[in-house]
């Protein structure tokens, strides 16, 4: 044993902790517009590197550029922005509603709205998402009435899930979000099932699973590589890095390998990283994955490198793990402020304008709240019954649960 | 001795088990720089290094696998699930590993590792953050399994869980963490500070795995209860006014049947009391032990008051949480019987 060096143990240490400068240049930003695009049936060996670079569409100037731009009109640029605010007042009010008693917990989608807001319009109607708690964007984008949303978390009488599911954790077939379990990486493997069963029954139909950086370190992640890449699976696999699980920094889940995209490599599936705050690069990487499952040829791996701005939830307190300052300090901006910045460039767009729509929309959210609150709220109003507890466990109510019920007293 | 939480007295033991033995190591999600969502590793890893007490990937499998890998090598891993909800990909890890090393290899290898996992409801956590597995646990065999009630019981505990050699499965009612919670979601907090089982002593000490404390001496009816539902129990009794006799078992697995025994053969009559789900819970375990052990000292059936057989509610939580008005009609019944 002597002539041996002695082993020590590796454990991963964000760069800056709290009282330290935030220091963001490990993170490589590429060029907007230098990351070329390839056909949407290359071979995954070809295009490895985009593993490792950011793809971009916005550059510092609010312009367009490179072969990933020119796939959005001026009107559909102002519904994404239209989306993204929306997004972020929502957050806003339903945060304020939690601080006052109004609901238990509440998650913000704050700095990551461009997400979820510009990959849903890039599918279809009947596509299926296998959400986390943060892609609300999805059923923003998709129409979904804001009401519905806010009586979810409010635990109301109109409460869609009956008072049964943690706040946030909605559920939509009609608008293809599958029911939130709120347990990590557990739905990512479900998406691949789905897709599996529409190339089964040789539907149109396409599947998005989603998972944020911490939980690519759970087993359910491998599992949905190794099943979408071994059936092919007409699947889009979207990685949200937002820098940070709860108070652990995501090179703890992503050890060694470089980044999250790169874990698909290994599965032979085409991996890319976008730059998860530019709404037009999203989307365009979006369309390519999308593009590919629809001609069935099979998953695509997403990497959105984004910064989680808020709390994890409002069970968190950041300020304990993190520099306060440090949001300000990401390189890769503001979604909102940055595709605004675009459209005024465009001459599609103005400060004034951009005001008034803000004002708008916060009214738009007050009076949906309104609505919601109507309905009561977690501790106040209208709630769903104590019945609500015992049905819908099973689809015929079993006489051992109808006996507990009576006990009850309903 | 020094008045401390729950929280508090779950990271004492963990500090004085490191302080004490170097091989014992502290990880899971948070746990590290952090200090775990729920603080219990809160200074561990400043205290004694980052090899010591760390971060684990987001992979519950993964912090038991590696668990049960460095209890091979010859370490003792203390190891935080952040919710007992969370535990699921573990149990692979849990049933057919760690429960069986000793046995399979007839002791050549063994498993002397501690999950410690927040437990129970009543914080509005939804179906999953607010589970009791414990009859998850208790159903396999090699697996011991403790639920203490009180910051003395949880760190004393938790020291001997360390010291064990064989894995332990360690649930921590976390609506108990700030105060010995009865059920009256509408009152006030009562503080650990005003309980006497807060006061717990700063160094070592060990409470046995397997016995059973009496924490309000009757003549009426046994209620056996553990965790957050003994606290229910000693209310419920105060305001049937029963002159019940509550236990608190502590550990699950070993279970101190004599205390039961004893107790009901004293009384006739026997409540069971747990937050979990009804059906194949550890309350039919109990009930089946004391009709096997009582029977002919028993005045009416016995009874269980329990979470109802369907996923723990949201919104109508308290109507879930089988509180002490719902304890207090089963002693009623069980007294009318």
């Amino acid at each position: 044993m002597s002539d041996l060096d002695r082993l020590s143990l590796h454990v991963p240490e964000p760069a800056v902790r709290p009282g330290g400068q935030p220091d963001f240049s490990n993170v490589k930003i590429p060029k907007a517009g230098s990351v070329p695009r390839p056909e949407v049936d290359v071979a995954p060996e070809e295009i490895r590197d985009l593993a490792f670079s950011i793809i971009r569409v916005l550059n510092r100037d609010g312009e367009a550029v490179g072969p990933w731009a020119g796939l959005l009109s001026d009107a559909e640029l102002l519904t994404g922005l239209r989306h993204m605010m929306m997004l972020r007042a929502f957050d806003a009010r339903m945060l304020m509603a939690q601080r006052q008693g109004k609901t238990s917990f509440y998650m913000q989608h704050l700095g990551e709205e461009a997400v979820s807001c510009a990959f849903r319009r890039a599918l279809r109607k009947g596509d299926m998402n296998f959400p986390t708690y943060r892609q609300a964007g999805l059923l923003i984008a998709d129409d979904y009435p804001m009401v519905e949303m806010m009586n979810q978390i409010f635990s109301n009488e109109s409460d869609p899930c009956h008072g049964r599911q943690l706040p946030v954790m909605y559920t939509s077939k009609e608008h293809g979000f599958f029911t939130i379990s709120g347990n990590l990486a557990t739905q990512y493997v479900q998406a691949v099932g789905w897709a599996m069963a529409s190339a089964i029954k040789n539907d149109t139909r396409i599947a998005a699973g989603w998972i944020g950086d911490g939980s690519t370190a759970e087993s359910d992640f491998h599992s949905a590589l190794v099943f979408a890449s071994t059936y092919r699976a007409p699947v889009i696999l979207n990685i949200v890095n937002n820098q940070w699980a709860i108070s652990t920094f995501q090179g703890i889940a992503r050890g060694g390998s470089g980044t999250f995209a790169a874990r698909g490599l290994g599965f032979g599936i085409p991996a890319l990283r976008v730059d998860g705050n530019d709404y037009l690069a999203v989307y365009a990487v979006a369309r390519w994955a999308v593009e590919r499952a629809r001609r069935n040829l099979g998953p695509t791996l997403i990497e959105y490198v984004t910064y989680r701005v808020g709390a994890h939830s409002t069970s968190d307190d950041p300020s304990a793990y993190r520099p306060k300052t440090e949001s300000e300090a990401w390189p890769l901006g503001d979604p909102v402020l940055r595709l605004k910045k675009h459209l005024i460039v465009r001459g599609a767009w103005s400060e004034e304008r951009h005001a008034q729509a803000e004002a708008e929309i916060m009214d738009e959210v007050i009076q949906a709240q309104k609505q919601a609150e109507s309905h009561g709220t977690l501790h106040a109003g209208g709630k769903p019954s104590v019945r609500d507890i015992f049905e819908g466990v099973y689809a015929e109510m079993p006489p051992h649960i109808r006996r507990q019920r009576q006990k009850a007293g309903y | 001795m020094a008045r401390m939480t729950m929280i508090e007295a779950v990271r004492s033991a963990m500090d004085v088990s490191m302080a004490r033995d170097e091989n014992v190591v502290v990880f899971g999600e948070d746990v590290g720089y952090f200090g775990g969502v729920f603080r219990c590793t809160q200074g561990l890893q400043a205290k004694y290094g980052k090899t010591r007490c760390f971060d684990a990937p987001i992979s519950e499998s993964g912090i038991v696998g590696t668990a049960i890998g460095m209890a091979a090598y010859g370490l003792k891993p203390c190891v935080e699930i952040q919710f007992a909800d969370y535990m699921y990909p573990a149990y692979d890890q849990i049933t057919q590993e760690a429960a069986r090393i000793r046995y399979r290899s007839n002791g050549d290898f063994t498993c002397p590792i501690v999950l410690r996992m927040p437990t129970g409801g009543g914080i509005f956590g939804g179906q999953t953050h607010s589970q009791s597995p414990e009859a998850l646990f208790t159903h396999v065999c090699g697996l011991k399994v403790i639920v203490p009630s009180n910051p003395y019981d949880a760190k004393g505990l938790l020291i001997s869980a360390i010291e064990d050699p064989d894995p332990v499965m360690f649930l921590e009612p976390k609506r108990l963490y700030n105060g010995p919670f009865d059920g009256h979601h509408e009152r006030p907090v009562t503080p650990w500070s005003k309980h006497e089982l807060g006061d717990v002593p700063e160094g070592h000490y060990t409470i046995p795995i397997g016995k059973a404390e009496i924490r309000r001496k009757g003549s009426a009816v046994t209620v056996v209860a553990y965790g957050t539902m003994v606290h229910v129990a000693l209310a419920a009794a105060e305001e049937a006014g029963i002159d019940a006799e509550v236990i608190d078992l502590r550990s699950l697995l070993p279970l101190d049947l004599d205390t039961i025994v004893q107790s009901v053969t004293k009384t006739g009559r026997c409540v069971v009391v747990h937050e979990a789900t009804l059906t194949s819970g550890f309350g039919a375990e109990l009930v089946s032990l004391v009709q096997e052990h009582c029977f002919y000292h028993l005045e009416a059936p016995v009874v269980r008051v329990t979470g109802w057989d369907t996923p723990y509610p949201h919104a109508q939580e308290w109507d879930y949480f089988p509180g002490p008005a719902r304890v207090g009609r089963a002693l009623t019944e069980v007294m009318e019987a």
